[in-house]
């Protein structure tokens, strides 16, 4: 009897008795789990065994942990479905830290199982041990160390209900070798009896959404401010923020992680909003009188100085973290709820009410707006013998913008050019690296991405610095024969470090060149990957397509202009309103005050 | 209109606004490492912990009852309560001292070591505050008291100068009047 016959037994076997490691793969089966991405090692080797022969379960074997996390994140984010990675004790668990703190501050789901030293040797500082649940317990929603196989299979269950329910996040299952060859009654998602009671509230408050409608209604220049939460509400979340847009005629503003909710093509969109956000969308944050916060958390680099943080504005904002609600900005109106839901009942009681704005004022607001966007705020100089970062992606957005494409990025000044100037219209189009700010992030999560959609175009923009941070999982691609393309805008520095210290840091350029890198295209072909350099305006239209012909993956070394900086920025420590933009950005740092300086 | 806010989250202090004890009582799953993760909450987030007691409150449901006392602005004790609320292992939380039925309580032993008038005075003043005495040499006392935190303090503030040695407290337990559960 195979291992695979085993777990496909009828529904007698869930009285029947199953190893620990028999019953983690069960489990991930009737959680409908396809692939998972991992790495094995000696506290996991049972896992694996189990896996030999379960052709139902997709192993994505990746070069570091850190990959197997970030892979699965861009899985997660693009599917709407919960990423999963297993991976060793000790090292394992330690190289993977970064990837689940990164899906802790985007709320991405994922469950990743980690293998333990025996319990019995727990606490003796044994062969690749270490307090994985204490390490992990800040950077996850939840965590778990199973000392009884019993309990494995309400806590498999468990895990995934916690990890996408409510605002989704990172479950870590720690599985002592011991328990996972120990043997138990396998019980399914329906008949285990969780032990924790975690019914997040999912429906808003029918009186504060009616008070919600309501100020929306009478205010004169309101605007939408868009968070991930839309995203991870499901596409019918997106669908319902364009009806809702529709019907008050408000304009649409997105944080980075927002991005795709509401469709770029649409006059309503303003563009990202924050510290490298449009003009357009930073005003008109100023200047409103009601704010509609769905989903978004008012981070630092969203709202500028806070005291003068939109001071016209009633806010209103709904979350379905209800810590999230007056954390950084007191609001009027909170109202905790999946952002699906609660826009299903704005547009409900916005109905029933019969609603309307005054379309004279909204017109005036719009008039405005205009006037705002007319300063054409991602406006640039070409070169006639040097390809601009912006053009770069400008070029890459025209190439791409037809096909089924998703883009990934890595953390820095091309991650901000990617957000500026390619243009997306769906949801779940776009991973980056918001909250934590991952260098590293991009290229395995392509990898995961792709393994998503085989047949879709996926595309890591990426920085020269960023990208060495994950290089290893290029082999990846290679292995799983993953068409990914890596567009590296090289312009051989850390390029936003750089921008930081010419702008704060009186030019001094400490420690932020690239010095020795790699040569990029002979990197690819030792990878077995195809390797393309475009370093001339004239050739880079004939080098993106034939990037995007290519049926393998690419790394496309694009030499950029070395010393472009950022634009438009709120410069540290200033309101939305004292946005600059490129052209007046001669001297910023006599523009940031020593307060500014002193923040990130 | 919103009130006036700093330049920066970071800067999010609230300094202007008063600071008050509040008293949180939590009730939570009783796993291992519950108790660690709440204190790590605290600690993650700069918050302060006045006094913490735990103990498991019902075997059969797996719950244990955290009775916390921390310091903050209105704002920081309203994050406090929506962090504690958002923990997975979280079963309920009550802000006591917003609770006008909250009563709070606390145990203390205090050993003083005195003799001649001042034993007893001590002695005489234990009586007032209805402390017991659960041990005695000749030249010491050892007395329980119950009360709430700031009986405790008064009580060991009289005590100072008759000879208080050593002071052991329980930290804040809290129920609420009435009968309603939690």
């Amino acid at each position: 009897m195979t291992a695979h016959q085993t777990i496909t037994a009828p529904e007698a076997a869930d009285t029947e008795m199953m190893s620990g490691a028999e019953i983690v793969v069960r489990s991930l089966l009737d959680q409908g789990v396809e692939v998972l991405f991992g790495y094995p090692g000696g506290a996991v080797l049972p896992i694996y065994d189990a896996l030999f022969a379960e052709p139902r379960l997709r192993h994505i074997l990746v070069r570091h942990e850190q990959g197997a996390t970030h892979a699965a994140e861009g899985y997660a984010r693009s599917t709407g479905k919960p990423g999963v990675v297993l991976v060793t004790s000790g090292p394992g668990a330690t190289n993977a830290v970064t990837g689940i703190v990164d899906a802790l501050m985007d709320s991405i789901p994922l469950v990743v199982i980690t293998g333990q030293v025996a319990t019995h040797l727990i606490g003796t500082d044994a062969f690749q041990e270490c307090d994985t649940i204490g390490i992990t317990r800040s950077i996850t929603k939840h965590n778990y160390l199973v000392k009884n196989v019993d309990d494995l299979p309400r806590i498999m269950h468990e895990a995934f209900h916690i990890a996408t329910s409510g605002r989704p996040g990172p479950v870590v299952i720690d599985i002592p070798k011991d328990v996972q060859f120990g043997k138990a009654a396998y019980q399914g998602p329906q008949a285990v009896t969780h032990a924790h009671d975690y019914r997040p509230q999912v429906k808003g408050d029918a009186g504060r959404i009616a008070e919600a409608v309501t100020l929306i209604a009478q205010s004169r220049r309101p605007i939408l401010y868009t968070g991930g939460g839309v995203i991870n509400a499901g596409p019918r979340a997106a669908a319902l923020l364009r009806e809702f847009a529709e019907l008050t005629g408000a304009p649409v503003t997105s944080t980075l992680m927002g991005l795709g909710a509401f469709p770029a093509a649409d006059p309503k969109w303003l563009g990202m909003l924050g510290m490298h956000g449009s003009f357009e969308a930073n005003h008109a944050m100023h200047d409103c009188d009601v704010m509609v916060a769905l989903g978004a958390r008012f981070d630092d680099r969203v709202t500028g100085r806070l005291d003068a943080f939109a001071p016209t504005s009633r806010k209103i904002h709904v979350d379905i973290d209800a810590s999230s609600i007056g954390k950084n900005v007191r609001c009027d109106v909170g109202i905790v709820g999946d952002a699906a839901s609660v826009l299903e009942d704005m547009i409900a009681a916005w109905k029933a009410m019969r609603l309307s704005v005054d379309k004279t004022a909204l017109a005036e607001w719009w008039k405005q707006i205009e006037v705002w966007r007319a300063r054409d705020c991602f406006a640039y100089t070409p070169d006639s013998k040097l390809i601009k970062p912006q053009q770069a992606v400008e070029r890459l957005y025209h190439h791409a913008k037809d096909k089924d494409v998703y883009i990934t990025t890595e953390v820095g000044q091309h991650q901000m050019w990617a957000a500026q100037y390619f243009r997306f219209e769906d949801p779940n189009r776009w991973m980056t690296s918001g909250g934590l700010g991952t260098m590293g992030y991009g290229l395995p999560a392509a990898v995961g991405v792709q393994i998503a959609h085989p047949d879709s175009l996926v595309i890591d923009i990426a920085g020269d610095a960023s990208v060495q941070m994950t290089m290893q999982e290029m082999a990846t691609a290679i292995q799983y024969d993953l068409p990914i393309k890596i567009f590296i805008l090289n312009n051989e520095w850390m390029g936003m470090v750089r921008q930081w210290q010419q702008l704060l840091h009186g030019e001094r350029y400490s420690h932020s060149y690239s010095e020795s890198l790699p040569d990029f295209v002979k990197m690819a072909e030792a990878f077995g990957a195809v390797g393309l350099r475009a370093e001339h305006p004239g050739e880079l239209d004939d080098k993106i397509a034939e990037m995007i012909s290519v049926r393998r993956p690419v790394l496309f070394d694009c030499r950029v202009t070395k010393e472009e900086n950022c634009f438009p920025m709120i410069p540290s420590g200033k309101a939305h309103n004292e946005m600059i933009l490129a052209q007046e950005a001669r001297d910023l740092g006599s523009i940031i005050d020593d307060a500014g300086k002193r923040l990130v | 209109m919103p009130d006036p806010q700093p330049a920066s989250v970071y800067d999010l202090d609230h300094k202007a606004e008063v600071e008050n004890l509040a008293t949180f009582a939590v009730l939570v799953d009783n796993e291992p490492g519950v108790l660690h993760r709440l204190v790590g909450l605290f600690a993650a987030r700069g918050y302060n912990i006045e006094s913490l007691t735990v103990a498991e409150t019902d075997r059969n449901a797996h719950t244990s009852r955290v009775t916390i006392v921390t310091r903050g602005t209105p704002h920081v004790l309203g994050q406090i309560e929506a962090q504690l609320e958002k923990m997975v292992s979280t079963r309920h939380v009550q802000d006591v001292t917003r609770d006008p039925n909250g009563l709070e309580r606390e145990l203390a032993l205090v050993k003083v070591k005195s003799v001649g008038a001042e034993r007893v005075e001590a002695l005489r003043v234990a009586d007032i505050f209805r402390a017991r005495v659960i041990d005695t040499t000749h030249e010491s006392f050892v007395f329980e008291i119950t009360g709430a935190p700031n009986k405790i303090d008064k009580f060991a503030e009289l005590m100072r100068p008759l000879g208080l040695v050593e002071l052991s407290r329980t930290g804040v337990l809290s129920i609420t009047r009435g009968a309603d559960g939690m």
